[in-house]
């Protein structure tokens, strides 16, 4: 009796330290990552790297170009992927009815969230360049990022929606509220905090994202700012990965200092997405 | 308070017994409910006369909030209801096709079970139901906000904190600041889906009265598994049980002498 009680207590030990140590052994990873990251590219950020175009030499080479892509490529998407995702997530849990077709839907849209980029690449390829004709344009890059982001959107927009409770709805309803009006003046003001949310951390999955962006060919050397959506373009992922490609030494610390630019981007969205996140929480109480 | 309260009451039942048919408030005719197959409200008829108190009492899942939803349409937005039957307000039937929802809810306001006001200030909350009719000016609004919130009794207590977060406020004012929400939109009729189950002895007190003292203005129906609310506040009682109407009576009478031995079981607390 004694003896198989202390075998569970050893197991539990043990379940524990393993348990430890899986965590260490990622956040150690990470670590050593960023470390060497950081010692590597940090002395490389100056402004020289910030304003300068692609060049054939390490030290005059910089991410003027890829920088303004990304920007643009964030914007485009935003504009496309948040009215699409947010009212499409506002139909299938305000408007649509509950019903079979509703749980198909669902279960495609949260399959359609796992499928891997570069599908969407394919897809985009076949449709936003060829058919439509865009060419390698920003536009086609930005539309192929906002189809991979709209899954997110619809389903983050969904969870929010879900959170705020029947009786606000009820209430707004009793007092002689069309369903819009009850939508527009009670529900998206109490879920927005995390609707918001969502969209950003999708955004921050866009601008990181790279493969699609390969299969529809924005891999170029570019050596003007684009100033139109039709235009060519190159985006920080694209030109890290491009970089990295190079043999020479000094390219391979442009990657790691390109690195820590795209990370700072990505960590201050998904700040800021924490931040909207804690402040929503706090505020909305029932 | 409580024997004053009474003493009223009887003269106004005096007075209402001589009630002739064309004034019906609401008439419910052998309405049936369905939720997919599920049977839940069978065979009910019943008739309410203007400016009186009706309780709808019975045991949980019996069917009396269900009823109740049915006359402002709050079951329509439930996937899988279905009604047969008819219910008339003022001698027109609400579920006709001509009808919009929304304008019947003007004319039917509900106060729910926990108190649910917006979280926004108590003066947002009080106009809601005018903003979302285009009603922007600032004078009619406010004339609104203090004749509200004065029927729904909590004018002292929060005039001078009109733009605080109704949030802030304890249960039971905030359901009064929910009954002057729903009173600010002029209905005729109130319903009252236990309207005082989540509140203190003292503000259930204080929502009792205000019922007894809405009733000169509004027909109010009030559902409760409180008998003795019940017995308090109403002029006439249904009793419900597993979907069906077994009693509708004046409210001494069902207490004193009810006819059927269910509800007698039931009021003296052998079930429920």
């Amino acid at each position: 009796m004694s003896r198989r009680f202390d075998g569970n207590r050893i197991k539990d030990k043990v379940f524990q330290w393993f348990g430890i140590a899986c965590t260490l052994f990622g956040l150690l990873m990470l670590a050593v990552f960023l470390i060497s990251v950081l010692k590597e590219g940090i002395p490389r950020l100056n402004a020289q790297f910030f304003t300068s175009l692609p060049s054939r030499k390490p030290e005059e080479a910089g991410i003027l170009i890829p920088l303004f892509g990304t920007i643009w490529i964030m914007v485009l998407t935003s504009l496309v992927a948040i009215p699409l995702g947010v009212a499409s997530g506002i139909y299938l849990e305000e408007y649509g009815k509950k019903n079979r077709l509703a749980a198909l839907i669902e279960i495609n849209i949260t399959n359609l969230a796992g499928v891997p980029s570069i599908i969407y690449g394919l897809l985009a390829l076949e449709i936003f360049v060829r058919i439509l004709g865009l060419g390698k344009s920003l536009l086609a890059g930005s539309l192929t990022l906002a189809l991979l982001i709209l899954p997110i959107i619809i389903v983050a927009t969904r969870e929010a929606l879900k959170a705020v409770p029947k009786t606000i709805r009820e209430a707004s309803y009793a007092l002689g509220a069309t369903k819009w009006q009850t939508t527009w003046f009670q529900v998206l003001p109490a879920s927005s905090g995390g609707i918001v949310t969502g969209v950003i951390l999708a955004i921050s999955r866009a601008i990181g994202e790279t493969a699609p962006l390969i299969v529809i060919g924005a891999m170029l050397y570019i050596t003007t700012i684009p100033s139109s959506p039709m235009d060519d373009f190159s985006v920080l992922p694209i030109q890290i990965f491009n970089w990295l490609s190079r043999p020479q030494k000094g390219f391979i610390i442009n990657a790691t200092a390109a690195i820590i630019v795209l990370l700072a981007i990505t960590f201050i969205l998904n700040g800021i997405a924490i931040y909207l996140r804690n402040r929503w929480q706090k505020k909305v109480k029932w | 308070m409580v024997t004053d309260m009474t003493k009223q009451k009887s003269d106004t039942d005096n007075t209402k017994t001589a009630g002739d048919v064309t004034s019906d408030k609401l008439v419910a005719e052998l309405v049936n409910v369905y939720y997919d197959k599920a049977h839940v409200i069978k065979d009910v008829s019943l008739t309410i006369q203007p400016n009186t108190v009706t309780a709808f009492i019975g045991p949980s899942g019996c069917g009396k909030s269900t009823f109740l939803r049915l006359i402002n349409r709050m079951n329509d937005y439930i996937d899988g209801f279905s009604k047969t039957g008819s219910i008339l307000i003022d001698g027109a039937d609400i579920y006709d096709r001509k009808v919009r929802v929304e304008d019947l809810r003007k004319q039917v306001g509900m106060v729910f079970q926990k108190p649910n006001p917006f979280p926004k200030s108590i003066y947002e909350n009080v106009i809601y139901g005018l903003r979302i009719q285009g009603i922007n000016n600032k004078a009619v609004l406010d004339e609104t906000v203090e004749r509200s919130l004065r029927r729904a009794a909590i004018w002292d207590e929060v005039k001078d904190n009109l733009n605080k977060s109704a949030l802030s406020l304890s249960g039971g004012q905030q359901q009064r600041i929910c009954i002057a929400r729903t009173l600010a939109v002029e209905p005729s009729i109130v319903l009252m889906d236990e309207p005082a189950s989540a509140l203190d002895p003292i503000s259930t007190a204080k929502i009792e009265e205000l019922i007894y003292e809405l009733k000169t203005q509004y027909t109010i129906i009030i559902v409760t598994h409180n008998m003795q609310q019940a017995g308090r506040v109403s002029d006439k009682v249904a009793f419900f049980y597993i979907g069906e109407l077994i009693e509708f009576s004046e409210t001494k009478e069902i207490f004193i002498n009810p006819k059927k031995e269910l509800t007698q079981n039931y009021i003296t607390g052998r079930f429920g």
